[in-house]
């Protein structure tokens, strides 16, 4: 490793070594290196290829501000060498070039594809013949992007934390000017985090939070994400200080993007932090006194400059200064070219105002500094409500405007902190673009959008700087327009003939930073919860699937067959997902009455009754049974994936209606399994005192028994159209009952079932599944359940006026049953067609039904049509069949096995 | 959009702590015309300005709240639990 002498504020441990790799070659570093100052030391010149023509490109900026040393670290794409720090044996990898980095045949799209490359190039070179488009986007597809994603698992697991930060004051930069506001805020007493991306280390403030190493990304409504590491911190502040400095801007000129070409901080950046000169000669192209410094600076680090290049006019002290150490300063000149093959071999420059090759001057040198002025770091102040105005002495946009709250500082409020004097601070607005005669003259380097391509998108009729950005993706790219805003906008000034004002600026938008995705989606957070039982069911072999948010037997590996088992003997299924709300008080029975169509005031205590909640708009919510407990107390089940949207619904209305009723969700606290089959009560009555006989327990009866010792709550419902009993009890006792109930049930043919046969069992009893069978356009009349509608109670009910007129109007289509002779099993979801064959409505439910040996199903067909006996056309994924329509369950139709 | 809540149970909290109802709107007390039905059940009023909305503070108490926020700029000048209904019902009633 090459490095210079000690430098007095350089970031290096030069006594510990660390190796990594770049493209599977090792390079030496020291710790406090990055990978860009590393690979910089050890020769390297070509960090990337551009994104369109495949250019070489170097380090320009070494703040991690431009696009030009992105790479790939251990697989990730997208990290930036001259910002990354280097650790111990790891994995560096060049991007977007192919076969490498120094021989990338897509370099044929710069030298021979410039006519078919143009500014929307896709539209216009590749869009004939239509046919092929398919092919070009593969291959442009796979010739453009800034890397490939990992795919392989171990690269992919990234555990990464969000975290949440409330303070009085946020800082975001810690230069000079955000040191000094952070202080300040904390000695006032205040909460202050302080925000700092540099490698520098800051030292501890009192009061003050440092987040280092961390980067500011927007600003959202008063919260500002910052990312750090694997963190992403969302720091909301009551007031934000805005440090963030100014960016250098570069030149625009023929060959402005070689690798060699660097601006004047980052070669700077390179000497003095991490000792590494950033080349044996050097000519310097400056507009202000901050090139001039830089001179002086790399010619004390033994940096030959062959010449500088200053734009003004007069010659300033600093300029004195350098023509005192024999340097050469050419007054009134500019960089016209950089020329070399693989990176700068020689610069060209010529004086402002004369044009030709006798008045040009060629140098010979590897390294070109810029340094065309400074554009304050505006973005998140911009996005925060700041206004800006075009400043024509400073040659560029500064704030105007801040909104309540928000403050900036130093550089990016146009404050020097230098303090350096009026003189030493002119600077000289550059040309739009400097030796255009030369050789491609790059904007933008992350798009590689040429001045050219700004000219042409004008003349294509992109005249404002808005249409322009989003034709040619200038400012669109991974340096968000720190690099190349300010020139686009002056190439727009010049080809319209505007003014910089009258051009403005785009709009700022997040994220300021480059960030990895994984970093704003966070730690994936997938709660999942499974019932008291949940463990009976996996030792059982249960094939569990998601339902919602919960874990779920869905069969225990034969579907049929444990339907079967609950028509012949009896079955045994875990309902704990189902939602419960007790609902208490003296208005209860007022109150369900208010919420649900029918009424439930006059259920006697002991009995259930079936509910189905509408919506204002008479539309079908979710259901569930209803069982009076005593006459203040009503058990409230609902659908599984209705429970936490019911338990919102019911408690908004109470807030609203203020009545004497209380509400509590028992869905966690309680669970369920239902016991059903004509040997269902045999069993049951093996484990309870009750009289479970047809006369003493009867169809839709509530009774409160111990079942195996546990208090229980014992509804005879019938959902899956056999004698059953669904029994609630607390949940600590789930595998308690489970195991009493299956043992009491072995000698008697049980078999557990799942939530599959389950569907199976309810489809023959056409007993809808909300949400599958219904949606949201569904009414209780159109879903064949106009009897649980009860208009003719005294009280006004949710949905009553919407039901009022659905009472006089036909549906246009209705749910109905349907029977299929052949033996597919429709899709649901399948549609429903007319004679003609335009799809009138779709298939929501089906299955094959063991017990009556044929397909069944249910589907929305028109109104005419809902008739038994009719015959609908199902069209299935290009399969045509005819069904037959039934009204009536497919299964014990008149209940009677159900309530027997 | 970001921005804290009062939770009057609760206190200050983060708007995402909560579930939104939307604005207050009248149901009708008598049967509405189609129409008007139509218009309560579809339309929003959905000012630029001080609306009187309802909140729900679903990772937390699981009260149902009445906030004014203005919606332009998410500032909220006010919370508190719903008065006590009128003779027709309560605040939506």
């Amino acid at each position: 490793v090459s490095r210079l002498a000690n430098q007095p504020g350089e970031l290096i441990n030069r006594d510990k070594v660390i190796r990594f790799t770049f493209d599977g070659k090792p390079v030496e570093a020291y710790e406090g290196d990055t990978v860009g100052s590393a690979l910089y030391a050890d020769g390297r010149r070509t960090f990337s290829r551009s994104f369109k023509y495949h250019r070489r490109r170097g380090l320009l900026c070494c703040a991690g501000q431009c696009p030009n040393c992105i790479v790939a670290v251990d697989g990730a794409p997208g990290v930036r060498a001259c910002t990354e720090p280097v650790r111990e044996g790891m994995r560096v990898e060049h991007l977007n070039a192919q076969p490498g980095l120094e021989l990338d045949v897509m370099r044929a799209t710069d030298i021979v594809g410039g006519p078919f490359t143009p500014p929307g190039f896709y539209y216009k070179t590749f869009i004939r013949p239509r046919k092929l488009w398919p092919v070009y986007e593969k291959v442009l597809r796979h010739a453009a992007g800034l890397g490939v994603l990992p795919k392989q698992q171990p690269d992919r697991e990234w555990r990464t934390e969000y975290r949440r930060r409330h303070a009085d004051v946020l800082v975001v930069g810690g230069g000079t000017a955000g040191q000094r506001a952070a202080s300040a805020a904390a000695e006032r007493g205040e909460d202050v985090v302080l925000v700092d991306e540099g490698p520098v280390p800051i030292e501890p403030i009192p009061g003050v939070e440092i987040l280092a190493r961390a980067s500011a990304l927007g600003y959202f409504d008063g919260i500002v994400p910052v990312w750090q590491c694997d963190t992403l911190h969302q720091i909301r502040a009551r007031n934000h200080v805005f440090a963030t400095g100014a960016i250098e801007q570069p030149l625009v000129f023929a060959g402005n993007d070689l690798p060699g070409v660097m601006l004047s901080g980052g070669a700077v950046r390179l000497t003095e932090l991490y000792a590494v000169s950033p080349g044996s000669r050097a000519v310097v192209a400056t507009t202000s006194d901050h090139g001039l410094h830089a001179a002086a600076k790399l010619a004390d680090a033994g940096v030959h400059i062959a010449a500088v290049a200053d734009l003004r006019e007069s010659r300033s002290a600093a300029a004195e200064q350098l023509s005192a150490r024999g340097i050469e300063v050419l007054i009134g000149h500019q960089i016209l070219e950089a020329r070399g093959r693989t990176a700068v071999q020689a610069a060209v420059v010529g004086p402002i105002g004369v044009e030709g090759a006798s008045v040009e001057k060629t140098f010979d040198c590897d390294l070109v500094v810029v340094s065309g002025g400074f554009a304050p770091a505006m973005s998140l102040l911009l996005q925060a409500g700041a206004r800006t105005r075009y400043d024509a002495a400073r040659g560029c946009f500064v704030l105007d405007e801040l909104p309540p709250g928000v403050t900036a500082v130093g550089d990016v409020a146009g404050v020097d902190e230098a303090g350096a004097d009026a003189d030493a601070a002119a600077v000289a607005v550059p040309p739009p673009v400097a030796g255009a005669g030369h050789g491609k003259c790059f904007a933008c380097l992350c798009e590689d959008v040429t001045a050219k391509d700004i000219k042409l998108s004008v003349e294509e009729g992109y005249d404002s700087i808005e249409l322009s950005k989003r034709y040619t993706t200038v400012t669109m790219g991974p340096c968000q327009g720190r690099m190349c805003q300010l020139p686009a906008i002056r190439l727009m000034a010049k080809e319209t003939g505007q003014s910089l004002e009258q051009v403005g600026t785009t709009t700022a938008r997040p994220p300021w930073v480059s960030v990895p995705m994984g970093i704003l989606a966070g730690r994936p957070f997938e709660p999942a919860k499974r019932s008291s039982i949940h463990g009976r069911h996996r030792e059982l072999g249960a094939n569990i699937k998601w339902a919602g948010d919960w874990r779920r037997a869905y069969d225990y590996g034969d579907p049929q067959a444990e339907a079967l088992a609950v028509h012949r003997a009896a079955g045994l299924i875990d309902v704990s997902t189902l939602g419960k709300l007790l609902v208490r008080g003296p208005d209860a029975g007022e109150f369900l009455d208010r919420l649900y169509p029918n009424r439930f005031s006059d259920l006697k205590p002991g009995r259930i009754r079936y509910g189905v909640i509408s919506s204002d708009a008479g539309r079908i919510v979710d259901d569930g049974t209803i069982c009076r407990i005593d006459d203040d107390t009503f058990y409230v089940t609902t659908t599984s994936s209705g429970a936490g949207a019911v338990e919102e619904w019911f408690s908004w209305w109470l807030a609203d209606w203020r009545m004497r009723v209380q509400l509590t969700d028992l869905t966690q606290g309680l669970s369920a399994v239902n016991l059903a089959g004509p040997r269902a009560r045999d069993i049951l009555a093996e484990l309870t005192d009750l009289d479970c006989s047809p006369e003493a327990f009867k169809y839709l009866d509530g009774k409160q028994a111990n079942v195996a010792g546990v208090p229980c709550l014992i509804l005879r419902i019938g959902f899956v159209g056999e004698v059953g009993y669904e029994i609630h009890f607390a949940a600590a006792y789930g595998e308690h009952v489970w195991d009493a109930l299956m043992e009491a049930g072995r000698d008697k043919g049980i078999r557990p079932f799942g939530l599959e046969p389950q569907r199976i069992l309810r489809l023959q009893k056409m007993h809808i599944l909300v949400g599958q069978d219904t949606d949201s356009e569904s009414t209780p009349f159109g879903a064949a359940m106009p009897w649980i509608v009860k208009l003719d109670k005294d009280a006004d009910f949710i949905g009553k006026w919407a039901l009022e007129h659905y009472a006089e109007e036909e549906p246009a289509t209705r749910l109905v049953g349907f029977t299929l002779p052949n033996g597919h099993v429709p899709t649901e979801g399948a549609v429903v067609m007319d004679a003609a064959g335009a799809p009138v409505g779709q298939v929501t439910s089906s299955r094959f039904s063991p017990v009556l040996d044929r397909v069944i199903g249910m589907a929305w067909v028109p109104s005419p049509l809902a008739s038994d006996g009719s015959q609908v056309t199902i069209s299935d994924e290009g399969t045509t069949m005819r069904a037959e329509v039934q009204t009536r369950p497919f299964y014990d139709p008149d209940g009677e096995v159900l309530r027997s | 959009v970001s921005f804290l809540l009062t939770c009057p149970n609760c206190g200050v909290r983060e708007v995402t702590d909560f579930g939104y109802g939307g604005e207050i709107s009248a149901r009708p007390r008598s049967r509405p015309t189609l129409r008007q039905l139509g218009e309560y059940n579809y339309f929003r009023r959905n000012v630029a300005g001080v609306q009187r909305e309802w909140w729900f503070h679903r990772s937390g108490c699981r009260a149902w709240f009445i906030a004014e926020r203005d919606t332009r700029t998410n500032e909220v000048l006010m919370t508190a639990l719903p008065a006590a209904p009128g003779p027709n019902g309560g605040d939506a009633a």
